[in-house]
């Protein structure tokens, strides 16, 4: 195991073909899913059939199901809203920062990646709109619609900022993603066997023929939207940071909530992410495509924004010192000593302590404990949001009112059911579209671009 | 066979990407305009090769993002300054940081979706699944992994013998003629095309239907309104008085609301009078405040048609004689003081708002009940809404 970090590695392991990386990407498509998949399908539908016992039974009963109440008014549904959307940050990082960073290593997990966010942005987006209580008319307070009353949405609160944003941002992703899909729908359109798979892999090819004509608008408009993802990535979450931190609270309202909150959604976005390829890459034989250098170089990334995600801890602290504000203070002193100290120590643990081991190289590279961490770091930055809204909530500024919350078995029910569908959609993508995208790994394989003097640059 | 059908083109697949480039090169140093390259994925230096001018997409996404940003800026400061004011957390009618976020997020969700269907149907002219090119094996060959090149048959230097030898020179692997498709025959009126169109119609009429009609107003579930909670009219042993309710202290004014006088009063027989001419501007906003607050239960025109479907009492219509013959005072005493189930607008509408009101239920009414001489009147003034 000795890598030499003074000379670029290939990107694509095993001196592949053009040809070879072509089916070996489109290979789980053409097969019919084994038993494991199956297994594995039922499992997450299960999941998902109990997500949707809750939530009938919230719609039935109302919200009144779930355990928030004074003084917690607010607990799993943003927690766990924070939490997917936080999660969906790694995709469009991945397919936009890193793309204008020119790292080609980015090919092999983008389309993957991509994939995540979208469908992160799906599960976070059942929280607020359950919360709503009759979703079914939630559209028309959460847009602005014109109406005989004339009334409008509040274009001044953060909630609705929220509502923009994510909806921009599920957008945004979804057409930067079909963009990706585009040339490889024509590939695969061209190499399918089967009849039906062909007219529907052609409607979505939309008729593209590969030409260079078309390429080069095509270039360009994967740079315009790279260009106008990166700001937005880093918008959603300041946003979604604007809920807690525009509000008068104590241990809401600060100025380092937007970085702090932008630097953990792509920490808990890439250890998700980094969860997931590890089964894919095994069972679908995608190692010299995703390879362990890509591994390890979010193992990297998730060891710099764990540590970004650390100083906001104890930067947090240092100002609730430093201000000399005592309902400040003790806010803080009772999230770290209080009645969830728990989970804050929980937090504290899984997001400061275990990405450590990242720092050696080992560990960044080996398989079964990178799996441990990153599960670690999901579960600690779940509860990083759970600390952040429900200490700063249960005990306010009136000693008489406080409480201490306690979530129900629907709250849980709808948790689980949002893994649950994360996980069915992730298990269907993988069966029906290419998990890899075809054109840009092919670009970056050994040989595929032009040699300088033959290619006259 | 084939020589009865019209010649698209004529193709040739290269094996490395250094190959095309140059055939690339040497067929645009020839003269030629009307080919294209087809690769499996953008090979760098091509652009040159080709001599392609920058693309234009660019500007696309300039125009709409600035109209984004500019949209988003007007069409919030109208909603929150002009048709809708109302003052949030102290903050200026027209709070520019506020209005930040939402500006940016439209900017870039109309650059970004304009770039991207601009791109596709004014550049690339898609979809478009019917090119000669398409399920040749050329096609399929630049699809996975060969490099080609096709010059268009309505090039003006096409030669068929000539480009054969040019492409073999330049070390073509394989040479393909590319020809036209045969007439797609599609019938419009297939069975199956027509009953697909009818079901999408019939599914999309009955939800919209019941959309509309039905799941908008769903009744609450009841047991929602039952919490553990101490409501306005409930009881409580906490306090003396055993009112679950707490008043505000005798004599509290609130800002900017002069105390009534005949507050609580049953239709009062010298109530106050009304202090407002009917202009056109006082009209208008009792015409608007009319709209938001009292049509949802008195219908519109005031007929007493309430939109709430059975969920509220139907109020009676305002065109009785009773409410006719009212002082201007007593619609403005229901206002500010309710009648029976109808609730006390007092805390919502203005003083001056209130008055508006009750002049524009006079022009409702007189619209309603317009006499002979109303008649005569408008009959008498010119028409100015049609043309002639
Ligand atoms: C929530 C539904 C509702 C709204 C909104 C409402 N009303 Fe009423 N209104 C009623 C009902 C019900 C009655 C009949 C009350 C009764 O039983 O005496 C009524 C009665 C009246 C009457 C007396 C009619 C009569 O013949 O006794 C007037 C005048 C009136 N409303 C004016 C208004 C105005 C002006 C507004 C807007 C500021 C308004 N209402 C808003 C429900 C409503």
């Amino acid at each position: 195991m000795n890598i030499d970090y003074s000379q670029e590695l290939p990107v694509v392991e095993g001196r592949l073909t053009l040809r070879e990386i072509n089916d070996l990407i489109a290979r789980p498509m053409d097969e019919r899913p084994n038993k494991k998949y199956f297994i594995a399908l039922s499992f997450t539908l299960s999941l998902l059939f109990i997500g949707a016992i809750s939530v009938a039974l919230t719609l039935y009963y109302g919200i009144g199901m779930w355990g928030n109440n004074q003084p917690v008014g607010w607990a799993f549904d943003i927690v766990n809203f924070v939490f997917w959307v936080g999660i969906g940050h790694a995709g469009t990082l991945i397919s936009a920062i890193l793309f204008l960073l020119r790292q080609k290593w980015r090919t092999g997990i983008a389309r993957f990646a991509e994939a995540m966010t979208i469908f992160a942005v799906m599960c976070a987006a059942i929280f607020p709109i359950l919360h709503t209580g009759r979703m079914w008319v939630a559209v028309v307070y959460l847009l602005p619609y014109p109406n005989q009353h004339s009334l409008w949405v509040n274009f001044s609160s953060p909630l609705i900022w929220d509502v923009f944003a994510v909806s921009t941002y599920f957008a945004v992703s979804l057409v930067f993603w079909y963009v990706g899909l585009i040339p490889d729908f024509a590939t695969l359109r061209d190499t399918t066997a089967s009849k039906i798979k062909k007219v529907i892999y052609s409607i979505f090819s939309l008729g593209w023929r590969h030409s260079h004509r078309n390429w080069q608008h095509y270039e360009k408009s994967y740079m315009l939207l790279a260009g106008f993802a990166t700001p937005l990535v880093l918008s959603v979450h300041t946003i979604v940071s604007f809920d807690f931190a525009v509000s008068i609270l104590p241990g809401w309202h600060t100025t380092i909530f937007p970085p702090y909150f932008v630097a953990g959604a792509i920490f808990s976005g890439f250890a998700m992410v980094v969860t997931v390829l590890i089964f894919v890459r095994k069972i679908f034989d995608l190692e010299n495509i995703i390879t362990i250098n890509h591994l390890e170089k979010m193992n990297k990334v998730i060891l710099a924004t764990g540590m970004m995600v650390g100083y906001a801890y104890a930067m947090e602290f240092f100002i609730a010192w430093y201000s000399g504000n005592p309902i400040e203070q003790f806010v803080f002193i009772n999230r770290a000593f209080g009645p969830y100290a728990w989970a804050y120590w929980i937090m504290v643990s899984c997001n400061v302590i275990f990405p450590q081991f990242f720092w050696i190289k080992k560990i960044r590279r080996s398989i079964p404990i990178m799996l441990m961490i990153v599960i670690f770091v999901n579960i600690g930055m779940w509860f990083e949001r759970f600390v952040i809204t429900v200490t700063s909530l249960h005990r306010d500024f009136l000693p008489s009112s406080w409480g201490y919350y306690t979530p129900t078995l629907v709250d849980f029910g709808v948790l689980i059911g949002s893994f649950g569908l994360f996980f069915t959609l992730v298990l269907l993508f993988t069966k029906t579209l290419p998990v890899v995208s075809i054109s840009e790994v092919k670009a970056v394989a050994e040989g595929a671009q032009p040699s300088h003097n033959g290619g006259d640059h | 066979m084939e020589q009865n059908k019209k010649v698209f083109g004529i193709a040739a697949l290269y094996d490395s990407p250094n190959a095309i480039i140059k055939a690339a090169k040497t067929v645009t140093d020839k003269g030629y305009k009307n080919f294209d390259v087809h690769s499996p994925y953008p090979v760098h230096g091509m652009d040159k090769a080709m001599k392609l001018p920058p693309s234009k997409l660019g500007f696309v996404t300039l125009a709409f993002g600035l109209s984004g940003a500019a949209i988003a800026l007007l069409f919030m400061y109208w909603t929150m300054t002009i048709d809708y004011p109302m003052i949030i957390g102290g903050k200026p009618f027209f709070s520019l940081p506020a209005f930040i976020p939402v500006t940016f997020e439209l900017t870039v969700l109309l650059a970004t979706l304009s770039t991207v269907i601009g791109m596709v149907t004014f550049f690339f002219y898609f979809p478009n699944n019917s090119h000669p090119i398409h399920d040749t094996n050329y096609m399929k060959s630049v699809s996975i992994d060969k490099f080609g090149l096709c010059i268009e048959a309505d090039d003006e230097k096409f030669n068929e013998e000539e480009i054969n030898k040019l492409f073999t020179d330049l070390g073509a692997i394989k040479i393909e003629k590319i020809f036209f498709p045969d007439k797609l025959n599609v019938k419009i009126l297939e069975p199956k095309f027509i009953g697909l169109l009818l079901i999408v119609a019939a599914f999309v009429s009955v939800s919209t239907y019941l959309h509309l009609n039905k799941v908008l107003y769903l009744v609450p579930f009841n047991w929602m309104m039952d919490q553990g909670r101490l409501d306005v009219q409930s009881s409580s042993e906490l306090f003396g008085d055993k009112f679950g309710m707490r008043n505000p202290v005798k004599g509290t004014v609130a800002r900017g609301f002069m105390p009534y006088e005949y507050q609580g009063v049953n239709e009062p027989t010298s109530p106050l009078s009304n202090p407002y001419l009917p202009t056109k501007e006082n009209l208008s906003l009792g015409e608007k405040k009319y709209n938001s607050f009292c049509s949802p239960c008195h219908g519109n025109l005031g007929d007493g048609d309430s939109r709430l479907r059975g969920q509220f009492p139907l109020p009676p219509s305002l065109h009785s004689s009773k409410s006719r013959d009212w002082l201007d005072g007593n619609l403005y005493h229901v206002i500010v003081n309710g009648q029976n189930v109808m609730p006390s607008y007092s805390s919502q509408l203005s003083r001056e708002e209130r008055w508006a009101i009750v002049n524009y239920i006079r022009v409702l009414q007189r619209a309603k009940n317009a006499s002979e001489a109303d008649i005569q009147e408008i009959k008498k003034e010119p028409v100015t809404n049609v043309s002639e």
